[in-house]
């Protein structure tokens, strides 16, 4: 129950060595500074709410309904945490999330780890925060605003998440490019779904109890600059980046190379990242996967663009 | 019903259990590295890292079906690298003709993947007898060892603490939504309602949840500031580590580094 394996947690042996370090370093990176962040903007009221608020997320987790035949639809909880509780104690959130998953319940590796906290707590939680501020903005205040937003943030926040993953099992050469990624991205757009519409309801019975929760946003959102436009790149990157690396393996073909050279320096005989040729797939569906998940990423990311540029003509006069 | 179950930790007096939980945590993240370090294919040195966690369950007193048995949930996500076994190049082990292709099995990428799946089999023991043996409250005095932020320990102390009560309070939230819906018997049969009334449901119930812990924190928090509490969390200064138990961890990194020359030299 608690235990489900989902395809977004990382077990240890699928991502080089490598890749792990490099995503441990950024995770820390980003841990240290939001520690900071919470320390100095939040009273000490918060240190209770944010471990009781994983501990909830954690056993939400046990909430499924089902979607069809024998799959059910369950909570990962990034947007959710970062509209109740701002980007920065959200990344503390998940963080705390994803490390007991992974140290008690072994849902992910330990070295690994950096790359699951990387996926689901910062790239998770800075694309959430990026949708939800945007749509709210669009709507300018009016209700369906938190509830698009919720929506769009959620599914958004697991489909980039599931992008980065699939890149990274691409690069550690895991799993071939244009398979990992299409799959993934196939598959979370799917379970996106199931996240979304839990977070709206979610949203909506908050709303109907104790709307001052979804209000006292606005406050936090000021300061939130920084989080918007880190969110947004990360989800352009990877929109854009993942299915073109899907696409054009060439290049990705090359990093896994130097990787795998670094891996392997004393010459062992294989090769990481082989030319592939994948008879057992019709290409051509592939290819129509990558373009209509490119295609709506690209249409969020205009909507995205519009939204802020909008926002900010209204504020100003 | 509770759902203490649900806790990894299997109290025994064994060796392994009374190690300090700080040699312990170091000793499996050194495991997992050194395993994940080891270049593909080296089959003697993965039955070596095999064997060395073997014996570590059996001197756990944990019992290798236990182990074993859990091991297997990490099992699925091997299929995200059962394509290598077929993009590889050659030397092809088998071609299957499918209609107009033919799919080739390669024996590089075969090999890849079952050392991927042989790996990610060892580093996951490895995990699940640090879990089993190890209290949670010992794994965070570990954690602090290690030098990870007091504060987001204190998170993790305070998330571990109320995770069962929370727990309870979701199979709560199960029972009343069952207690309330119609169920037909077996569960081939068509779930009610449409998918977005489930949802609705399920939202309202996640809803509900977040807003428990919300009121609950409220009161933690009242219940600690009466206590004394400002803001910091204190807690007892670690112990030092004594000699032997340094001289365990000294010898257990050269062992592994050891293990980690041969799977290169070979």
């Amino acid at each position: 129950m608690l235990y489900s394996p989902e395809p977004m947690h990382i077990p240890d042996g699928f991502l080089s060595v490598f890749v792990s370090i490099l995503l441990w370093i950024a995770s820390i990176v980003v841990i240290a500074y939001a520690l900071k962040r919470v320390s100095v903007d939040l009273d000490e009221r918060k240190v209770p709410l944010m471990g009781v608020l994983a501990a909830a997320i954690f056993a939400g987790q046990m909430l499924n309904f089902t979607v069809i035949g024998g799959t059910s639809g369950h909570l990962m909880g990034a947007a959710l945490a970062t509209i109740l509780l701002g980007p920065w104690a959200a990344v503390l959130v998940m963080t705390t999330v994803v490390g007991v998953q992974a140290l008690i319940f072994q849902d992910g590796g330990l070295l690994v780890l950096g790359a699951n906290i990387f996926n689901m707590g910062v790239i998770g939680v800075a694309v959430s925060y990026m949708a939800y501020e945007t749509v709210r903005r669009l709507a300018r205040g009016q209700r369906w605003g938190i509830f698009v937003g919720g929506f769009v943030a959620a599914w958004l926040s697991i489909e980039i998440a599931a992008l980065a993953a699939g890149l990274e099992l691409a690069i550690s050469g895991t799993s071939p490019a244009n398979i990992a990624i299409p799959a993934m991205a196939g598959i979370h757009a799917l379970i996106g779904i199931g996240e979304g519409l839990i977070t709206v309801f979610a949203l909506a019975f908050v709303y109907a109890v104790r709307p001052d929760f979804l209000d006292a946003g606005k406050v936090k959102a000021v300061k939130g600059s920084l989080v918007w436009v880190t969110g947004l790149l990360i989800a352009l990157a990877l929109a854009i980046g993942s299915p073109l690396a899907s696409a054009y393996p060439d290049g990705l073909e090359w990093v896994a190379e130097q990787q795998g050279f670094l891996d392997t320096a004393q010459g062992s005989l294989y090769e990481i990242f082989p030319d592939y040729v994948f008879p057992g797939v019709s290409n051509e569906a592939l290819a129509t996967i990558i373009a209509g998940i490119l295609g709506t990423l690209l249409v969020f990311g205009i909507a995205f663009f519009i939204g802020r540029s909008r926002a900010g003509r209204s504020a100003t006069s | 019903m509770h759902v203490h179950f649900l806790d990894p930790y299997r109290p025994r007096t064994s060796l392994i259990h009374q190690l300090d939980p700080r040699v312990k945590l170091v000793l499996a993240l050194a495991f997992i590295f050194t395993t994940a370090l080891t270049p593909v294919g080296v089959w003697p040195v993965y039955i070596l890292l095999l064997a060395i966690i073997v014996s570590v369950i059996l001197l756990s007193d944990l019992g290798l079906r236990y182990v074993w048995g859990r091991a297997i949930l990490a099992f699925p996500f091997v299929l995200a690298a059962v394509p290598i076994i077929f993009t590889a190049p050659e030397p092809y082990l088998a071609e299957i003709p499918l209609g107009q292709w033919t799919l080739t099995i390669s024996a590089t990428g075969l090999e890849r993947f079952l050392s991927i799946a042989f790996k990610s089999w060892i580093s996951v023991q490895a995990a699940i007898v640090l879990a089993a043996s190890t209290p949670f409250p010992n794994l965070l005095i570990a954690m602090r060892a290690i030098r990870i932020p007091r504060l987001l320990v204190s998170i993790f102390s305070l998330m571990w603490r109320y995770l069962f009560i929370l727990a309870d309070e979701v199979l709560r939230l199960n029972r009343a939504r069952a207690s309330r819906s119609g169920q037909a018997e077996g569960s081939t049969a068509k779930t009610g309602g449409s998918l977005v009334w489930r949802a609705r449901v399920t939202g309202g119930m996640a809803g509900n949840l977040f807003l428990r812990a919300f009121e609950r924190s409220d009161r933690i928090y009242n219940a600690m500031l009466s206590r004394g509490y400002d803001g910091e969390i204190r807690s007892i200064p670690l112990p030092r580590l004594d000699s032997s138990q340094l001289a365990i961890i000294i010898a257990a990194l050269v062992g592994l580094f050891l293990l980690l020359l041969l799977s290169f030299a070979l």
